[in-house]
């Protein structure tokens, strides 16, 4: 087991690798020169080339890159050209905000998704199923940031409930402030949960292990909870961890709505003011936070289901440990 | 075989259809049947005759949709399963009326271990017991199933078919139940595992003194396990009696054509002599005997009303209106 979870970390390296020269290459075909950002408009000609020396940008791209990737191993990804602040201390600033923002919004879809996907996928074809499929195709389909600018306009503005903007410091603010972004993330994410949660059910609910459970006389509700719910755990896991990456990776449309301090709306920031080691830097540690998700989210897969965990097992046997 | 003539189950006129898309299919039409403590009864049929439902209604674990008991009555211990609330069902369930199901592999659940499995039922009907007697009594149950104790931690994907399905037996027989419903407890299985689990159901059931209903397509295993038998098509019992009177006389022509279609060693056979066509659409029965299509002696009267069961002498009963001419034609036919 520990040895498979060293592997996957090991594999993370090609990926990240992957995601820098990517994003790298296409930032610096970007039309723009840093060093005008910089120094703005009204710079001389000197000033500028001086700049340029200065940032490295006349060497050779690939001699760029490998600086960079250099710069990276150790720790620094970069300063940013906007405020001279180091990029990894402003990712690293903002990403509690994020994570907040990300652990409340998955709460919410898991809250709202998985009763909701149990009761469709039991009561399969009733009334119940068909409304709740109805909303959760709404709630796919509808843009976060217009379900966010709803909610603010009737909660904030209307009724004056709850704060429209940015982030409480103290923990009821905090927590004030957090409802309606949670609730902008969540009922997106929980419609996915939903739909994932009943098909996954379905499944299972067919399977003849559960005729096996009925037959022992086992109550309903032990059947579902013990049987149906944790073999059907699996897709869920997935469908969850995707979600929760993506929103550690900052929720770029309600941050900016609602002016939440995280990743995202730096992430947006910087893309407008041209800030190229910052969004370089966010898309990195996007790509890393995103890779470690999938990686908790293959290991709790062992722990659902003991025939991946043997596959696991094999998975991490070198050839050594496997003759002795 | 301890045999008394105590009656355990007595299933009146049971009536089974599922509503589907493509209208209703009538699984069951009016299925009676006694069972006696300790007795084994084979009930034989081809794919799709109801033997599943039967069982499956039994329990009344039937899936509701599609599934509905339309109509009869399950007499057993005094009362009416059919009328039981679902409490009082779930607690005859594993403990009174077990059941095995078809395919092993797929009956197990894969994420608990074979303990757990086992463990369950015992808890369930016995919420008293602390862990270390429920882990005694598990591993007594696998031990009876001839597993070792030691592997009660294991997953099924680390058993075999045929140990998945000595799992699957310890957890029907783990209550001590009176009726064990088997569904084709073999037809998953390599023939030398199927001797092996059949012995082991056959010891276990003397044991224990459980009936048991077998259900099955293969009359050598009914030959070899059953004291009575029944003979199931198109949702209706057509022959029903003692293992004796279906085998020496055979009289509904579904089960003489049955018996003929088994190959005999003696002769030379080039072809095998199936009962030939289908059995009938489910959702379009036909009018009068169900059989009528395919019968060899069919007459007018055949189509007109659906024949009763009559019984044709201790208590061998058949649903034939030729009755004395099918037999004359099975008496002769060696």
């Amino acid at each position: 087991m520990w040895k498979y979870i060293l592997k996957r970390l090991l594999m993370m390296i090609p990926v990240l690798l992957g995601v820098t020269f990517i994003v790298f290459f296409i930032l610096a075909m970007t039309p723009g020169d840093p060093a005008a950002i910089i120094l703005g408009d009204q710079a001389s000609a000197e000033a500028l080339e001086l700049k340029r020396i200065e940032l490295g940008l006349n060497d050779p791209l690939l001699i760029r890159y490998f600086n960079y990737l250099l710069n990276m191993i150790r720790g620094d990804l970069g300063t940013s050209y906007k405020n001279q602040i180091s990029v990894a201390a402003q990712v690293i600033d903002k990403f509690p905000n994020t994570a907040i923002l990300a652990v409340a919004g998955i709460l919410v879809a898991l809250l709202i998704g998985i009763p909701i996907g149990i009761l469709s996928a039991k009561k399969q074809y009733t009334a119940l199923d068909n409304t709740s499929m109805v909303l959760s195709l709404v709630g796919v389909s509808m843009p976060n940031f217009w379900l966010g600018l709803l909610l603010s306009l009737l909660f904030a503005l209307k009724l004056g409930w709850l704060p429209s903007q940015g982030m409480g410091e103290e923990f009821i603010p905090l927590l004030k402030s957090l409802v309606l972004p949670a609730i902008t993330l969540g009922t997106g994410a929980a419609a996915t949960v939903v739909r994932m949660t009943r098909s996954s059910l379905l499944e299972v609910i067919r399977q003849d292990y559960i005729s096996t459970a009925r037959a022992k006389g086992l109550p309903e509700k032990i059947v579902t909870k013990k049987h149906m719910l944790k073999n059907a755990l699996i897709p869920i896991v997935t469908a969850v961890g995707l979600q929760f990456g993506q929103l550690l990776g900052g929720a770029m449309l309600t941050e900016t709505v609602f002016s939440w301090p995280g990743l995202g709306r730096l992430m947006v920031d910087s893309i407008a003011s041209k800030d190229i080691p910052m969004v370089l830097g966010a898309v990195i540690f996007m790509a890393v936070m995103f890779s470690f998700v999938n990686l908790v989210v293959d290991i709790v897969y062992a722990f659902i289901d003991p025939r991946i965990k043997s596959q696991y097992r094999k998975a991490g046997f070198t050839k050594k440990e496997v003759r002795a | 075989m301890t045999e008394t003539n105590q009656e355990l189950i007595r299933i009146e006129d049971l009536f089974i259809d599922y509503e589907t898309d493509d209208g209703i299919v009538h699984a069951l039409n009016g299925v009676s049947l006694t069972l006696h403590v300790g007795e084994t009864l084979g009930l034989v049929g081809e794919t799709g005759a109801g033997k599943t439902t039967l069982a499956k209604g039994i329990l009344r674990l039937i899936p509701d949709p599609p599934g509905k008991i339309k109509e009869g009555k399950i007499w057993f211990e005094g009362k009416d399963l059919l009328e039981l609330p679902e409490h009082a069902m779930q607690e005859i369930r594993g403990q009174s009326i077990s059941m095995i199901f078809q395919d092993p592999m797929t009956s197990l659940n894969p994420v608990m271990t074979v303990g757990e499995q086992i463990q369950e039922v015992i808890r369930n009907h016995n919420p008293e017991l602390d862990k270390e007697e429920l882990h005694a009594w598990s591993c007594a149950m696998l031990e009876k199933v001839g597993i070792s104790a030691d592997r009660i931690d294991e997953y099924p994907h680390q058993f075999s078919g045929g140990m998945k399905q000595r799992v699957i037996i310890a957890i029907a027989l783990a209550c001590n139940p009176k009726l064990l419903l088997a569904d084709e407890p073999t037809t998953a299985l390599d023939v030398t595992i199927q001797a092996q689990v059949l012995d082991m159901i056959r010891t276990l059931k003397q044991e224990l003194n459980t009936a048991m209903m077998l259900i099955t397509h293969d009359l050598g295993v009914v030959a070899q396990n059953c004291n009575r038998v029944a003979i199931i098509y198109a949702g209706e019992i057509v022959e029903i009696g003692d293992l004796r009177q279906i085998f020496k006389r055979p009289t509904h022509p579904y089960t003489i054509g049955l018996l003929e279609s088994i190959p005999s060693l003696a002769k030379d056979v080039e072809r095998l002599n199936p009962v030939k066509g289908m059995m009938p659409d489910p959702t379009d029965l036909p009018p009068g005997c169900k059989f009528a299509p395919r019968c060899k002696f069919v007459c007018e009267r055949c189509a007109q009303r659906v024949p009763d069961l009559i019984d044709i002498g201790d208590g061998h009963m058949v649903r034939c209106i030729n009755s004395k001419d099918t037999q004359s034609y099975a008496s002769t036919r060696e």
